[in-house]
């Protein structure tokens, strides 16, 4: 059968085509999900990517380089107080003659761990938050959406120095006190986003068939806004950290012996002329992460929206 | 009578990530002086985009035209500098698009944007482009001019937006009027409105007209030749009484048999066109229509048929009405 | 009219846009459907149809007036019992390219409906359904695990329906379900609609504005103007006889694909647009742009009364 049939073919062209009822329905392109889109365009983002490496290697360095380097950020030697950088001790060595590189990382750790805790804290408040206030809409969003300006007037430093009544000024206390009224900016940006998508006619398909309204915010509407909200995630990052630096500096955040780049600038700050690495190092490497959050966070925003940019 | 407008063989196509959009692909034809042409497609056939292209008013990247020409009244409007181009569009054709609020500029007064042109191609004063302006109003049919005149386009609703675009457009008396389904966006009796306007214009004015559409009701009722498109091509032309008493492409065809008459019950179901157009990210090798078709042959698959010629207007490009001696026969006319 | 299935009785649905001003884009409409029966509501953007399909279904809670199903007051259900109603009332909605959620595959886009009212005991159970139901709309299960993007409009709209078929509803809001997709593909939806009513009995509430469309699905055609029923009457009758002026001039306005009609055709143009729903015209909605207005319309406004048997108009003069 199939030899006789493939010399027919040639030999009549205008044989009336045997074909598969299916195929009128079946999908050319390749698949490719909306996230893989994002991904496409953000790797071929340049600085974008220089942004995400370098904050790759920087959160591995933070927990890799205690762990292999011969000096502890805690261990005191008077004999090699203020040591210029050198062979053994690369970053030098601070007034109390402990390593500064070892230093460096340790704060890292604290730095990336308040930066990241309190965007998570943000994200989970303002979602959640900024979800309900978005979705219902009415007299509920004119009562949070008062509650939330109302917080957010506060001056900043008020909250924390009223919180260091109740608290000891430690990595919580700071986190807290960032968390007051850090997930605000995060609540606004979801309740825009739901405002927009909750008309959609997806959503309004999903209440017709009979769901929640909490499965039709958390289902439907938050995924549907996730672009938006992982941009102000990674751009609030830096800020949490450059606070906590800024709160150490004030003497309020974490206490000695335990080092964060604020505390690590703080103590370089007074002996700056003398001995510039003790403040050089620290502020380096807080520069340096606050510059990979930013331009791989503007990346995402651009791949999130494309049309952003042109 | 003269040819205004020849397209030859044009052929153009978009850069997206994952390869290339052939939109459209190798179309040919022309437009007489006075005359009322309909392109009709559906969407992605690249009726819009022939439209845009003859205009220039195709982004690039990530559009690319390949090949082709687009003579206007002689001259040839691909290769032309922008700034001669600017001169071209508005001035000798002027476009209607679709949506009246995105085409119109929120920040200015209705007259101004009539009169911007006028002051700009015409060379004229202030005060006699605003005198312009307010006749070409009043001939769109806007009542009170004088004052709608410096009124914003938010002012103004969906039907009398299009009127003040179509006044836009004809205010240098262009030769030809490309109008890019110029009444999708308004209700039935506003289009009644606005095709009555058009096709009162056009006798007025003797100004070429390309229609761009999917609704054939609309071909029916305004325009002398139809082309027909589908996957970037044309696939059959003609006058209007030969596409809609005698259409010969299995497409065409289909296209009709799928509208409902007014007197067809609902016992008697309709005959739709089975399955999706093709993705022109990977154009088939042969006839676009092929998977759709049911009367497609095994040569369908593989080549494209050229135009066949079944009168002085009317041509069509299919298999079924090539005799065999034609396969490999010269080029076909184009339309 | 046999016994009616769903009964709508005096809604309204107004929206307040702001210092004391109200858009009434439903203003006291009333009609019923037989089980069974397809009734079309055609009107021009702004008249208050999808508006008014989504009151009926609940998406907007009614400003006043009654919708009930089976002889019970839908606007009166709790929230819980009307989770039980939504199982017998879906809704087909317009832009295939905005109804299917992006982020999700097509499997939990339609496994959600048997989520929601626990109609599937188990995973596997609910993959066999959805692949079931896609069947039945011409799809097939290679098409469960896709993303809406990748499908075409008239592919989505299958889907769509899909979606209102999962629950086993038995009464369907159609909200303008083709006017989104190209022509050769809307003769695909409207006999699947056909198709999947003649087997599961379903009755339809059709919205939209393609009055040929509507004339070759419908049993019974009602025409909106302003947020009211103008006119209301048998297909047939409709289109062979309309009594109300505006039910003219739509009709004569539709362009028809044949020359040789189109040329014959005299046209009823109107003059005007759409007056704002939210300032509507005294007396008679349509007589600002009415051909045979007279002083009477704009002091009383027409009641809706039988003109022939089984056709209802709201005009003096019909």
């Amino acid at each position: 059968m199939a030899d006789l049939e493939t010399p027919r073919a040639t030999a009549d062209p205008f044989a009336p085509l045997q074909r598969d009822p299916s195929g009128a329905e079946r999908i050319q392109r390749r698949s490719r999900t909306a996230w893989q889109d994002v991904r496409y365009r953000l790797t071929t983002n340049k600085l974008a990517m220089t942004g995400f490496w370098l904050l790759i290697l920087l959160v591995l360095m933070a927990f890799f380089a205690p762990l292999v380097w011969p000096f502890d950020h805690y261990t005191n030697d008077l004999q090699l107080n203020n040591q210029p950088p050198d062979s053994t001790h690369w970053f030098g060595t601070d007034d109390l003659g402990r390593d500064l590189f070892a230093r460096t990382w340790k704060g890292a750790q604290i730095s990336l761990f308040v930066g990241v805790a309190a965007a998570l804290i943000d994200l989970v408040i303002g979602i959640v938050y900024g979800g309900i206030m978005g979705y219902y809409g009415g007299k509920v969003d004119e009562v949070m959406n008062r509650f939330a300006e109302i917080l957010y007037s506060i001056p900043y430093l008020l909250v924390v120095i009223l919180l260091l009544v109740f608290m000891e000024p430690s990595l919580t206390t700071i986190i807290v006190a960032m968390s007051i009224t850090g997930w605000i900016n995060m609540a606004w940006i979801v309740r825009g986003q739901m405002m927009q998508l909750k008309n959609q006619e997806f959503a309004l398909a999903s209440k017709a068939l009979g769901a929640s309204s909490m499965r039709i915010i958390f289902r439907h509407l938050v995924p549907n806004a996730m672009g938006p909200i992982l941009v102000t995630l990674t751009l609030s990052v830096p800020s949490a950290i450059f606070t906590e630096a800024f709160l150490s500096f004030l003497g309020l955040g974490v206490q000695s012996p335990v080092a964060s780049w604020g505390t690590m600038i703080n103590d370089g700050v007074q002996s700056m002329s003398i001995y510039p690495w003790r403040l050089f190092f620290p502020a380096l490497f807080l520069s340096l992460t606050i510059f990979a959050f930013n331009v791989f966070g503007d990346g995402l925003r651009d791949a999130f929206d494309p049309k952003l940019k042109k | 009578m003269r040819t205004m407008l020849e397209v030859n063989d044009l052929s153009v196509s978009f850069d997206v990530y994952g390869g290339e959009v052939q939109a459209v692909r190798g179309v040919s034809f022309s437009v007489k002086e006075g005359e009322a042409v309909a392109i009709v497609g559906e969407s992605g056939s690249g009726k819009s985009v022939t439209a845009q292209t003859i205009m220039r008013l195709i982004s690039t990247p990530p559009g690319r035209i390949k090949q082709g020409s687009v003579r206007f009244d002689g001259q040839e409007l691909l290769s032309l500098p922008e700034k001669e181009m600017q001169r071209v569009r508005g001035n000798q054709i002027g476009m209607i698009f679709q949506d009246p609020m995105t085409s119109l500029n929120p920040t200015m007064t209705i007259g101004m944007q009539i009169m911007e042109g006028l002051m700009k191609h015409q060379k004229m004063s202030r005060s006699d482009a605003k005198k312009r302006a307010i006749e070409l109003l009043t001939m769109v049919g806007i009542p009170n001019p004088e004052s709608r005149i410096s009124q914003y386009p938010h002012h103004f609703s969906g039907g009398m937006r299009q009127r003040a675009m179509i006044a836009i457009a004809l205010s240098c008396n262009p030769a030809l009027l490309i109008a890019d389904e110029p009444t999708t966006a308004l209700d039935v009796t506003i289009q009644a409105q606005i095709l009555r306007l058009m096709k009162n214009l056009q006798k007025q004015t003797g100004t070429s007209i390309i229609l761009i559409t999917h609704d054939l009701g609309i071909v029916a009722d305004m325009c002398d030749r139809v082309i027909v498109m589908y996957a970037g091509q044309i696939i059959e032309t003609g006058t209007k009484r030969e596409i809609f008493r005698n259409p010969q492409h299995p497409y065409t065809k289909g296209l009709l048999k799928s509208l409902p008459r007014l007197d067809q019950s609902k016992n008697e179901p309709l005959v739709p066109i089975h399955g999706t157009p093709p993705d022109l990210i990977q154009p088939p090798q042969g006839c676009g229509f092929c998977s759709r078709c049911d009367y497609a042959m095994r040569i369908c698959q593989t080549e494209v048929p050229e135009f066949t010629r079944l009168s002085d207007t009317q041509q069509v490009r299919c298999w079924l009405q090539q005799s065999q001696g034609g396969i490999r026969g010269g080029k076909g006319a184009s339309a | 009219m046999s016994e009616a299935f769903v009964e709508i009785q005096g809604l309204r649905k107004y929206f307040n846009v702001g210092k004391n001003r109200v858009l009434k884009a439903v203003n006291d409409i009333s009609f019923t459907i037989a089980k069974g029966e397809t009734l079309g509501l055609v009107g021009e953007s702004g008249c208050g149809k999808s508006t008014a399909g989504r009151t009926i279904t609940r998406l907007y809670e009614p400003t006043s007036g009654r919708v009930s199903l089976s002889g019970v007051d839908v606007t009166k259900l709790s929230k819980s019992q009307l989770k039980a109603y939504r199982r017998r009332m879906q809704m087909i909605f317009q832009d295939p390219y905005a109804s299917l959620n992006p982020r999700m595959t097509i499997l939990d886009i339609i496994g959600e409906a048997l989520d929601i009212h626990g109609l599937a005991p188990s995973r596997a159970h609910r993959k066999r359904r959805v692949e079931e139901l896609l069947e039945l709309v011409g799809l097939n299960a290679e098409h469960a695990s896709r993303y809406p993007h990748e499908f075409s409009g008239g592919q989505r709209q299958r889907i769509g329906i899909t979606r209102a078929l999962a629950v086993e509803p038995e009464f369907i809001v159609c909200d303008e379900p083709i006017s989104a997709l190209d022509v050769s593909i809307q003769a695909q939806i409207i006999n699947l609609l056909i198709d999947l009513q003649k087997r599961m009995g379903f009755t339809y509430l059709f919205i939209a504005h393609d009055l040929s469309m509507v004339k070759y699905m419908s049993d019974r055609v009602a025409v909106m103007y302003l947020g009211k029923i103008v006119e209301l009457a048998r297909s047939e009758d409709l289109y062979d006889r309309p009594h109300h002026p505006y039910t003219k001039a739509l009709l004569s306005a539709i362009p028809v694909p044949d020359p040789d009609l189109e040329e014959r055709k005299e046209r009823i143009v109107l003059s005007g647009d759409l007056p704002s729903p939210v300032n509507p015209p005294s007396g008679c909605p349509f007589r600002t742009r009415c051909p045979i207005a007279t002083g009477r319309c704009a002091e009383e406004e027409p009641a809706f009364r039988e003109v022939r048997p089984g056709q209802w108009a709201s005009c003096h003069y019909a």
